[in-house]
C-alpha cells in the first residue's frame, strides 16, 4: 500500500512525463541524455526494415537492452553519403511501403512507452516535399526529439530552417570530418545546440572497421579544440572494441551498418545479444 | 533580369550545393577555384590550343539545304559531332581535366549514362596520363557496349553501378560515393550541368564555347549573330547549356530545349522532367525531378541512354520555370524517324539523343526566313545497333 506522499510523488512523475513543466520542454530528451555521466551507445536502424512493421518493436527492444539513444533512419532512394548495407535496408523498406506518413503512423504512440531520446535520419528531399514545416510538427508530435539530415549543408539551415526547427523544440546535428577545417568545425559548433556528429573517416557507412592512428589523431585534435557541444562519433563503429576506441575521446558512438547486418542475419529478437556485448565493461 | 547564375550559385530559385559534409572540402575547393583558375592566362592558352588541335575546333556550322527545304526554313546544324570523341562532351572534359592538374588531383573518376561522357573522360585522362575511373551503370553497360570497349581501349576503369536502377542516377551516385571515400587525390569531372554548385556554372562555361562560335559564324554566314531559334536536346542539359549560354539574356533569339518523352508523357516510360518533375533535391542540386509524392527519385526512361536522367540542370529549371525556353518532349518514336531522316537528307547519322532535337521540326512550324541552329551534339555511330532493331534494317 502506497502512502499519500509516495502517491504524491509517482503522480508527480507521471504528470512530469506528460505534461513536463517549462524548463523540462526547453531541455530537449537529447540535452538531457548528454548530461548523464556515462558514454552513450546510439543506434541506427532503417524504418521499414527487414520488415515494414518493425519500427516500434525495434525501438521498444534497444531502449529494454539499454541504449542510449536511437536514430531511425528514413529511407530515400538514393541515399549518397551511405554504403552498400543502408543502401540495401533502405531500398527494401521503400519497397516495403515505408513513407514519412506511414513512419509518423507508427511512431505516433512511442512516447506512451518510450523515454530514451529518438532522433530522424533522412535525406533532405523526402522531408522537402512533406513540407519542412509539417515534417516537424509531425516530429513533435510523435516525440522526435532531433533530426540528421546528412545533405542540409549548415549555411541553407541556418538562414532558412532554423527558425522551424527551434519553434517545434528540435535539435538539428551536423556532421564533421576529418576533412573539415578547424574555422567551420568552430561554426559548426556555434550553430549546433546538441551533439556534433563526428564522421570517423573520410568514408561513406559501413566501408571501415576499426580505427588506425589516423582516426585516433584526429578524435584527439576535436577533444582538444574543446567544443561546447559534446561529440557523438559515427561510421566504423560496430563492436565493443571500436566502441570503447571512439569513446574514449568522445561522448558517445553510434552503430548503424553493423546493426543492419545482424538484423538481416538474426532478425529483429534478441537484440541484447548484439548490444550486451558492446556496453559489456571489458 | 539575367538567367545565368547568381553569386550565391543559383539560378532563380534552383541551384545550390546540397551536399553532405563528406564532400564539402572537395566542392570548397572548386568553388574558390574555378574562375579564377579558369581566367589565367595559361589555362585559357592550354584550354584552346587543345580544343583547336585536339578536339578540332572550331565546329562547323553547317547549313542543312535538304533538311531546309523540307521544313521550309533556315535550319543550321552546330556539328559537334565532328569533334573529336564524336560528342559535345569533350569540351567539359578538356576543360574539367586542366582544372584537376592545377589543383593537383591524381585521380579522375566520372559517372555516364551514353558512354560518350565516360569516353571523353577516359580520352583526356589517357592525354594527360592520369588514373581513370568511370562509374556506369549495369543497364547502360549492356545497351552501349562500344562506349564501353572505347574506354577499357583508353586504359580507363569501367565500374558497373548495380544499385537503384542501375543507370545514369545510380552511376552518379557511386561516383559521389567514390568521392566521399578518396576526398584527397581525386577529382569528380560531372559530364553535364547538373550536381552542386559550381558543377553545373563550371560545365556550362567549359561547354560555352559552342555559342561563342555560332555567334562568330552565323555573323559571317547571315551577317548578324543571332539566330531566330537555339534548339537543343536536354538530358542532364549541357549541350543546350553550351548552345545557350552567350544568347541567354538575349531575349530576341529564343530557345527550344527537347526533353524525351519516351513513350510518352503520361505512359510512365519517360524522361520528360519539366512536365513530370516537382522541385526538389538531387545530386546536391536544388532542381526539377521525377519524383513521388513521397520525395523518392523515379525511374526515367528514355530509349536515349544520355536523355535518361530524373533530373534536368538548375540553369534549365529556371528556363523553364521563367518561360525563357520553350520546352517540347519527342518521343522514342519521333525521335528515331528524326534520326533517320537527317540520315538519308543529309547523309549524317546522329546520336538518338541529338535526333530527339531534329524531332521538332515535325512538332513546330517555323517560319521561311527563320535562322535555326540545332546543336547537332553527337555522331550516331554508338547507336548503330539501336537504329538497327528499330528499323529492321
Amino acid at each position: 500500500m502506497l502512502n499519500s506522499f509516495q502517491y504524491i510523488i509517482i503522480k508527480k512523475e507521471v504528470e512530469l512525463k506528460r505534461f513536463p513543466p517549462l524548463w523540462a520542454v526547453n531541455m530537449n530528451r537529447i540535452n538531457q541524455k548528454l548530461e548523464e555521466d556515462k558514454k552513450l551507445l546510439s543506434i541506427y536502424f532503417t524504418a521499414g526494415y527487414p520488415n515494414i512493421d518493425d519500427t516500434v518493436s525495434i525501438i521498444h527492444n534497444l531502449e529494454n537492452s539499454g541504449v542510449d539513444m536511437i536514430e531511425i533512419g528514413l529511407p530515400f532512394s538514393d541515399p549518397l553519403a551511405d554504403g552498400p548495407t543502408i543502401q540495401d535496408s533502405s531500398t527494401k523498406a521503400l519497397r516495403n511501403g515505408m513513407t514519412s506518413e506511414v513512419l509518423f503512423q507508427q511512431l505516433k504512440d512511442i512516447r506512451s512507452s518510450v523515454s530514451i531520446p529518438l532522433i530522424i535520419m533522412g535525406y533532405f528531399n523526402p522531408i522537402l516535399q512533406y513540407g519542412v514545416e509539417a515534417f516537424c510538427k509531425k516530429c513533435q508530435d510523435v516525440g522526435i526529439d532531433g533530426l540528421i539530415i546528412p545533405d542540409l549543408p549548415v549555411d541553407v539551415y541556418h538562414l532558412k530552417y532554423k527558425s522551424i526547427f527551434d519553434s517545434y523544440g528540435l535539435i538539428n546535428v551536423f556532421l564533421i570530418t576529418p576533412q573539415t577545417s578547424e574555422e567551420r568545425i568552430r561554426y559548426i559548433d556555434s550553430v549546433s545546440n546538441g551533439f556534433i556528429y563526428m564522421v570517423s573517416s573520410a568514408s561513406t557507412t559501413g566501408a571501415t572497421s576499426g580505427f588506425g592512428d589516423v582516426q585516433t589523431n584526429y578524435f584527439k585534435r576535436i577533444e582538444d579544440m574543446h567544443l561546447k557541444n559534446p561529440q557523438i562519433v559515427g561510421f566504423g563503429i560496430s563492436n565493443h572494441d571500436t566502441f570503447k576506441q571512439a569513446t574514449q575521446y568522445a561522448k558517445g558512438a553510434i552503430i548503424g551498418s553493423a546493426f543492419i547486418k545482424y538484423l538481416t542475419h538474426k532478425g529483429v529478437d534478441n537484440l541484447e545479444r548484439f548490444i550486451a556485448p558492446i556496453l559489456a565493461e571489458n | 533580369m539575367s538567367y545565368n547564375i547568381n553569386d550565391n550559385g543559383y539560378y532563380g530559385e534552383f541551384g545550390g550545393a546540397y551536399i553532405p559534409e563528406m564532400l564539402y572540402p572537395n566542392i570548397e575547393e572548386l568553388r574558390q577555384n574555378y574562375l579564377k583558375i579558369t581566367a589565367e592566362s595559361d589555362f585559357k592558352e592550354e584550354f584552346h590550343q587543345l580544343l583547336r588541335d585536339y578536339v578540332g575546333r572550331p565546329s562547323p556550322l553547317y547549313l542543312a539545304k535538304r533538311l531546309s527545304e523540307k521544313y521550309n526554313t533556315k535550319i543550321y546544324l552546330k556539328r559537334e559531332d565532328l569533334n573529336h570523341t564524336g560528342a559535345h562532351k569533350i569540351n567539359n572534359t578538356i576543360g574539367q581535366i586542366l582544372l584537376a592538374k592545377r589543383l593537383g588531383k591524381t585521380r579522375i573518376i566520372a559517372e555516364t549514362g551514353a558512354g560518350q561522357h565516360g569516353v571523353a573522360t577516359a580520352t583526356v585522362c589517357a592525354l594527360m596520363g592520369i588514373e581513370c575511373v568511370v562509374y556506369m551503370g549495369e543497364i547502360d553497360i549492356a545497351r552501349q557496349a562500344p562506349n564501353v570497349a572505347r574506354m577499357k581501349m583508353l586504359g580507363a576503369k569501367v565500374v558497373p553501378a548495380l544499385s537503384g536502377s542501375r543507370t545514369l542516377k545510380d552511376a552518379t551516385n557511386e561516383a559521389m560515393r567514390d568521392w566521399i571515400n578518396n576526398p584527397v587525390d581525386t577529382h569528380y569531372i560531372v559530364g553535364s550541368v547538373v550536381g552542386p554548385h559550381p558543377f553545373p556554372d563550371m560545365v556550362a562555361r567549359f561547354q560555352a564555347v559552342v555559342s561563342e562560335e555560332i555567334k562568330t559564324q552565323l555573323l559571317e554566314k547571315e551577317g548578324t549573330e543571332n539566330p531566330d531559334y537555339l534548339i537543343a536536346c536536354v538530358g542532364g542539359g549541357s549541350n543546350a547549356a553550351g548552345t545557350y549560354y552567350h544568347y541567354l539574356d538575349n531575349e530576341a533569339v529564343k530557345i527550344i530545349a527537347v526533353e524525351a518523352a519516351g513513350k510518352g508523357i503520361d505512359s510512365g516510360e519517360s524522361a520528360a522532367t519539366s512536365v513530370l518533375g516537382k522541385e526538389g533535391i538531387i545530386h546536391g542540386s536544388k532542381t526539377l525531378l521525377m519524383q513521388t509524392n513521397d520525395g523518392q527519385i523515379t525511374e526515367p526512361y528514355s530509349i536515349s541512354a544520355g536523355l535518361d536522367y530524373p533530373g534536368v540542370g538548375p540553369m534549365h529549371a529556371n528556363l523553364y520555370r521563367t518561360g525563357r525556353a520553350e520546352f517540347i518532349a519527342i518521343t522514342d518514336d519521333e525521335a528515331m524517324t528524326a534520326g533517320l531522316e537527317l540520315s538519308q537528307l543529309e547523309g549524317i547519322i546522329p546520336a538518338i539523343e541529338t535526333s530527339h532535337a531534329l524531332a521538332v521540326f515535325e512538332y513546330k512550324t517555323f517560319k521561311p526566313n527563320d535562322i535555326i541552329v540545332v546543336n547537332l551534339s553527337g555522331r550516331g555511330d554508338k547507336d548503330l545497333q539501336n537504329y538497327i532493331d528499330y528499323f529492321g534494317l
